[in-house]
């Protein structure tokens, strides 16, 4: 590397590392005013926490209090959790049926799963909860079978896209071994799909650990999630509590914070794979 | 394979297909069919035609503003987000040292989910309004140019990821090939980066279109409409009709429906333009 592109690329690096710190500045601007006192957060939302305006954890508390912090957690997690295992169990079998037997019937189930994923949630929202009431689904065990089909359509998608590219040639040696249809996709093909299987999990994790609109219709008034319990500080409590909800915003980004730095590897080739597909 | 028993078929299908049917198929059908009644529980509804649909923009210019809200809104946000990513990508495809890094910073607000986008935006937005004496609600401009503000912060680190991907699958002899013909920095982004991440930018525009159409959750938690309902979007605009008030769910559902052949003919646009960049290549 010759001296002018050293300078150039010293240039770059300061101008991205610039712009690096504006990028997170809005996180560190929350974190900070969420250790403020709730009448000092609105009116000087930039200046640092002093001895006049610093409260100490008395947002954490009063916001985990008022909005059920705790519960939303776990609701959410329980949700997330069994739902995105729900997804990646049934719509890999799924997947992996229809790909590998050819007939009209696995075409129509095809296209109309694919179909579903342009179809935006307002469309179905308001029949879906009134289904999900009639059938009883309208709890945090219910709701596992609303996102596994409503999120079948990416999913399928992507698995079978996936599996289009594994040769047949494994799986038939499973079955002249003596394997029944179960036995090899679970003993064979599902272990082939693992990578195919991170992407799918980490997408859907994405998307049902932050939706609202979905939980709030269905079991909102029961059992809040933690994007629900966000929301519910903000409308009709009164007088908004900001001390509270800065807080809350934290307690919201912290178990996201961590996902990303433990899985990032994945979740960045996942992401990238399932847009390409998507 | 082929002759796998029908038992079999069932065991691998019947559970998604299942949920499929209660979570999707059914109520996307009776949805259609809801539009064109007057309905407030789904088993009293009454055949009203196309009233509905009639009614969706004659009884205000809600539905008409939110339309035009939005398209405006995909417009800007697509332009700007792509530029951004754009050029972030090219910024962080140098080889320089930190690269990895500043990916994983760029990408984080991308998790983050859109409720608690629009609070953490809502905070800062206002924090600086005060300073003219007036907040997000004041005018929809201010929610306009805010929730451009919050979208690019939240989708440029997205879409630089899949720019990085783009630039880094062309083959390095192709520039230095252009670099030994003396060609310079602007030509070669021009005759050789563009068109072979033309894929990407094809991914990447329909990706942001979409979502930028269907932004719900950011735009209720950042202005709620506010002022009015000048700042609502095409999904808080049929979100409030369902359930502002009642009577209105037979117009909320026609409203959804015109919604949905919006983002339908958006991705046939986006099938028939990669399709067309496939036959190129």
């Amino acid at each position: 590397m010759n001296t002018k592109t050293r300078v150039k690329n010293n240039i770059v690096f300061l101008l991205v590392f610039i712009l690096a710190i504006l990028f997170l500045s809005p996180i560190f601007i929350v974190l900070m005013n969420s250790f403020k006192g709730r009448f000092f957060i609105s009116d000087t939302p930039f200046a640092l926490p002093n001895a006049l305006t610093f409260v100490g954890l008395e947002n954490y508390t009063s916001g985990i209090i008022k909005t059920g912090f705790i519960p939303a957690l776990g609701y959410s997690l329980f949700i997330t959790v069994f739902s995105v295992g729900a997804i990646v169990l049934f719509t890999s079998m799924t997947a992996w049926c229809i790909t590998r037997v050819k007939s009209k019937l696995s075409t129509f189930i095809y296209y109309l799963l694919v179909f579903s994923m342009i179809v935006p949630f307002q469309m179905v929202m308001f029949t879906m909860s009134k289904m999900a009431n009639i059938l009883h689904l309208d709890n945090p065990i219910g709701i596992i079978v609303l996102y596994l089909g409503f999120g079948a359509g990416l999913s399928v998608f992507i698995f079978s896209g996936f599996i289009k590219t594994i040769p047949r040639e494994i799986e038939e040696a499973a079955t002249i071994d003596g394997c029944n249809p179960i036995q090899t996709f679970f003993l064979v093909v599902f272990p082939i799909l693992r990578p195919i299987a991170i992407t799918v999990a980490i997408l859907n994790t994405m998307w049902i650990w932050n939706d609202y609109l979905l939980p709030y219709l269905t079991i909102g008034s029961n059992y809040k999630t933690i994007p629900i319990a966000v929301q519910y500080l903000q409308g009709g409590y009164g007088s908004k509590d900001m001390g509270a909800m800065m807080a809350l915003l934290v307690l919201a980004i912290i178990p996201i914070v961590i996902f990303y730095l433990t899985s990032q590897k994945h979740i960045i080739k996942g992401v990238a794979a399932g847009a390409v597909k998507g | 394979m082929q002759k796998m028993a029908k038992r079999y078929y069932a065991f691998f299908t019947v559970p998604t297909l299942i949920a499929f049917v209660v979570a999707f198929f059914i109520p996307f059908l009776l949805g259609i069919y809801l539009s064109f009644t007057t309905f407030t529980t789904v088993t009293n509804s009454r055949w009203a035609g196309i009233s509905n649909y009639v009614r969706a923009f004659s009884e205000d210019n809600n539905f008409l503003n939110a339309t035009i809200f939005t398209v405006k809104f995909a417009i800007v946000s697509v332009i700007l987000i792509n530029v951004f990513a754009f050029g972030l990508a090219l910024l962080l495809t140098r080889k320089m040292r930190g690269e990895n890094g500043f990916r994983t910073v760029f990408f984080m607000p991308n998790l983050i989910g859109g409720i608690v986008l629009g609070y953490i935006w809502l905070l800062i937005i206002n924090g600086i309004l005060i300073n003219f004496g007036v907040d997000i609600t004041y005018s929809a401009t201010y929610g306009f140019w805010g929730l451009v503000v919050l979208m690019n912060w939240q989708m440029v680190g997205y879409m630089m990821i899949i720019y990085i991907a783009g630039i880094l699958a062309i083959p390095t002899e192709v520039v230095e090939a252009a670099k030994i013909d003396g060609a310079s920095g602007w030509q070669t982004l021009k005759s050789i980066t563009f068109p072979l991440v033309m894929p990407a930018i094809t991914i990447c525009t329909f990706l942001t279109l979409a979502n930028s159409f269907k932004l719900f959750d950011q735009n209720l938690s950042l202005t709620a409409g506010a002022p009015g309902r000048e700042s609502s979007m095409l999904a808080l605009d049929i979100f409030n009709t369902f359930y502002g008030r009642n009577g209105y769910e037979g117009i909320g559902q026609a409203k959804a429906f015109i919604f949905f052949l919006f983002v339908a003919a958006i991705v046939l646009l986006q099938l028939r333009f990669s399709r067309k960049s496939e036959l190129e290549n």
